[in-house]
């Protein structure tokens, strides 16, 4: 087995599962309370990786971090090598592609928060982030570890996306999901299986953990 | 200018009657206000507008002086800035934190001695002191309003705003809480705007009140005055309760409470703890005519007395008449001229103990 990968695999889940807790409650809070009428337009956006083909948004993705694109000079000048086949470029691409399986979690547990309670806060004194700190977030403890774990799991079995805007190197963007193509290609199918085992082993344990938590049908499919 | 809150506001809304409303609080001395009325009669979302947790699309509030909300400024101070005590219809307790941590939500900036302190002082006034440890959920319906008040409460507010403070009770627990409430309100001597459909409620809690339906003021005044005399059918309709009187308990044998009215006793079903001074209550229904001389009936108060007033309202007619007090009856227009009513004449008024409603005065 290669370890590498594992880790390289690991690494890569964590990060993007940490990051899309800190970026996603804000996108879901505004999601959840915001009023604007034309809200749906964004909603539809953090959707789309939903639906997207992988090798589109990482077609995308690499073009926009590109050496041709104002953000892609800009990394370079900023930090001196290119976005596109670095791990930090395919930080940024799982980020984005597993954006819906943090925030929508996040969004329906906000939504589940009794309008109720949220206006006694206020009415105590606390402020709309104190509110959130101290009522709706407690509150939603439960969707936002589905979010988290969702989110982490997503990343863990990324292919098309790692492929186009990460490429295939050894011990910085070569995940577990290329590993096992990549034994297949070279018709070494031991070595497959067993990468193939630990990756539904590990998916299934993290679907467990949340269906446990949560005790609800369907509660890991964003009811939205 | 005297201390008071004066709101004077327009909303619309597509599925109900445009609230507009103008009304004047009193701050001091600190008194209890009613807004009576009907379900759906704009009196929540007049509450909620007070509280800044909803915005009128035209007018003003201000609190002493101070502008809560001004549309044509855009001024809205928000909630958090009002300095409130507000407690929800269904009282919104916190499920994640326990009695304690709900009431001590609210008392941010104070040191963690101080907000023991505080804590312990409203659960004590309360009574609820043996359910600090407790989460919500474990809570009886009574208890849970306590400790919503005891939060409402514990960061001594400016304002108390109260949303049906007692609905969602059941009617034993309601009446035992009602006068728990009084008590505490004369007690804290804070301003008080209580929101019910009540008029036991209205009568037993309320310095003065205002009568609201279809989101328009219809009367405003001390209950005992609005529930006796109101300025028309609409108040009378609303209302529902037309004699009420103060009294005091003289003697109580076999469950029923003889209650002297003026010089006139008036027989009514007592209820357990009864106090000795009480509001008399009759709906104008209850009250049956009869000509001075007929035979005996079930009902245990005959009142003789004289037609004062005759008012027509369709195909009913409200007689007042003076039997020792003012009392009303709602008849119909064939009982009115069978009985050749008319101002002056002769008559006796007869009620049953059961449709008397005595209610504690404090």
């Amino acid at each position: 087995m290669n370890w590498m990968a594992i880790w390289v695999t690991c690494k890569l889940a964590t990060l993007t599962s940490l990051t899309l807790l800190i970026i996603g409650l804000p996108i879901a809070y505004w999601l959840t309370y915001s009023k604007w009428r034309w809200k749906f337009l964004i909603e539809s956006i953090v959707a789309l990786p939903l639906v997207l083909p992988p090798t589109v948004l990482g077609f995308y993705i690499l073009i926009a971090i590109g050496p041709h694109s104002p953000i892609g000079r800009f990394y370079t000048d900023l930090v001196g090598h290119p976005l596109p086949f670095s791990f930090q470029g395919l930080l940024l691409a799982s980020i984005l592609y597993s954006l819906p399986f943090a925030v929508q979690p996040f969004a329906t547990a906000f939504e589940q928060v009794d309008r109720k309670l949220i206006e006694a806060s206020w009415t105590l004194g606390l402020s709309k982030l104190k509110t959130f700190f101290r009522l709706i977030l407690p509150l939603s403890t439960a969707g936002l570890i589905t979010g988290v774990v969702l989110s982490f799991a997503h990343t863990l079995g990324e292919f098309g996306v790692v492929l186009m805007v990460g490429g295939n190197i050894e011990g910085i963007t070569r995940t577990v999901s290329i590993e096992i193509y990549d034994e297949v290609q070279a018709l070494n199918y031991a070595a497959a299986a067993k990468t193939s085992a630990l990756l539904l082993l590990v998916s299934y344990t993290v679907l467990l953990l949340v269906y446990a938590m949560n005790r609800r049908v369907w509660s890991v499919w964003p009811q939205k | 200018m005297a201390p008071e809150i004066t709101l004077n506001i327009r909303k619309t809304f597509v599925d109900r009657a445009t609230i507009a409303v103008q009304l004047r609080l009193p701050l001091d001395p600190p008194s209890v206000t009613i807004l009576f009325g009907p379900s759906g009669s704009g009196k929540t979302t007049i509450l909620r507008c007070l509280a800044g947790l909803e915005q009128p699309e035209e007018g003003t509030i201000s609190w002493n002086g101070q502008i809560w909300f001004d549309a044509a400024t855009h001024v809205h101070a928000p909630p958090q800035a009002r300095g409130l005590g507000y407690m929800a219809q269904a009282y919104a307790l916190f499920p994640n934190y326990t009695v304690e941590g709900n009431i001590a939500y609210g008392l941010s900036g104070l040191s963690i001695q101080e907000k023991k302190a505080r804590v312990n002082e409203v659960l004590s006034l309360l009574q609820i002191t043996q359910l600090a440890q407790q989460k919500p959920a474990q809570l009886s319906g009574g208890q849970q309003q306590r400790v919503a008040l005891a939060r409402a409460i514990a960061r001594r507010p400016q304002l108390l705003l109260l949303d049906e403070p007692l609905s969602a009770l059941d009617a034993p627990t309601r009446t035992k809480l009602c006068e728990d409430l009084r008590m505490l309100l004369t007690r804290l001597a804070i301003p008080a705007v209580v929101v019910t459909h009540d008029w036991t409620e209205a009568l037993a809690l309320g310095d003065q009140m205002a009568v609201i339906d279809e989101g328009r003021l219809l009367q405003t005044g001390i209950p005992q005055d609005v529930f006796s005399r109101p300025i028309n059918a609409d108040v009378a309709r609303v209302v529902g309760i037309e004699t009420v009187l103060h009294g005091r308990v003289r003697e109580i044998r076999d469950e029923l409470a003889t209650v002297q009215v003026g010089p006139v006793p008036v027989i009514a079903v007592a209820s357990p703890g009864l106090e000795s001074d009480v509001f008399v209550c009759i709906r104008a229904e209850d009250v049956t005519l009869e000509l001075a001389g007929s035979s005996e009936t079930s009902a245990r108060n005959h009142l003789r007395g004289t037609v004062q007033a005759i008012t027509s309202l369709g195909a009913l007619v409200r007689v007042t008449i003076d039997c020792g007090f003012l009392l009303t009856a709602l008849v119909t227009r064939s009982a009115q001229s069978e009985l050749r009513l008319a101002i002056g004449s002769d008559v006796r008024a007869a009620f049953k103990a059961g449709s008397v409603h005595l209610i504690p005065r404090r």
